[in-house]
């Protein structure tokens, strides 16, 4: 199934500047694995050398955090969003 | 002009200094996207600091919470341009942490010094570079009138 991917400001320029993209699938790894294969530029700034989410980049389906669902065998459905966002934080 | 922040908008920001204070404050710039690379501000989300461990020197920003600005933003055609903080009696430029913790690159990070509890100098930094050799340079910013 088709579903919409979210892409943060600071992927665009690797997601052909577009903020939203469609991808096939029928699980969250399906998801992100048919989104770098779209977008291969994408892949590095997503996924660290061991094949895993960068620790900086935060995945959610809708309102949940993946890393508290399923992960990539998290299932997805037709209306679902999924969002990117890479964390925030700072200090002294 | 790199950043442009309405006036009420750059008052809300520091003044969430000083609410915080002693305590870090923290929260998101919407707007858009100029096509000459400039950033306008259309408003400035507070948001809670979720290290409640350390408020005084760090802040951190709930995924969940940029999630749903991220989404309203776009929803409105807007996106997010850039992040603010403060640094309670400590100078507005960015630390080592600030720069680690870093990773919208093309977005703004907006800092404020809060004095005893009075907000002082806000300065702006655009982050630049990819992850490994990423770098936050100092951007002009105008405080507009509206």
């Amino acid at each position: 199934m088709s579903i919409k991917v979210l892409i943060p400001t600071p992927l665009r320029p690797y997601a052909g500047k577009q903020p939203v993209i469609e991808v096939s699938a029928q699980t969250v790894g399906e998801a992100l694995s048919d989104l770098a294969a779209q977008h291969p530029d994408l892949r590095k700034h997503l996924f660290s050398e061991d094949g895993k989410l960068r620790s900086f980049v935060n995945v959610y389906l809708n309102d949940e955090n993946i890393r508290y669902l399923s992960e990539n065998a998290t299932p997805v459905k037709e209306t679902d969003i999924l969002s990117i966002v890479p964390s925030v934080a700072g200090g002294i | 002009m790199a950043l442009r922040i309405p006036r009420a908008l750059y008052d809300q920001l520091r003044q969430h200094g000083e609410a915080t204070y002693p305590h870090e404050c923290c929260g998101v710039l919407v707007g858009e996207f100029d096509e000459a690379g400039g950033k306008v501000v259309k408003a400035a989300v507070q948001c809670g600091n979720t290290r409640t461990d350390s408020p005084q020197n760090r802040y951190h920003i709930a995924p969940s919470e940029l999630v749903h600005i991220q989404r309203e933003a776009m929803l409105a055609g807007q996106d997010i341009v850039g992040f603010y903080h403060s640094h309670p009696d400590h100078p507005a430029r960015w630390s080592s942490t600030d720069l680690d913790e870093a990773h919208w690159t093309g977005c703004s990070y907006v800092i404020t010094s809060v004095e005893k509890g009075r907000a002082v100098l806000t300065n702006s930094f655009l982050l630049l570079g990819e992850e490994d050799e990423k770098r936050l340079e100092d951007e002009l910013y105008e405080v507009s009138a509206e």
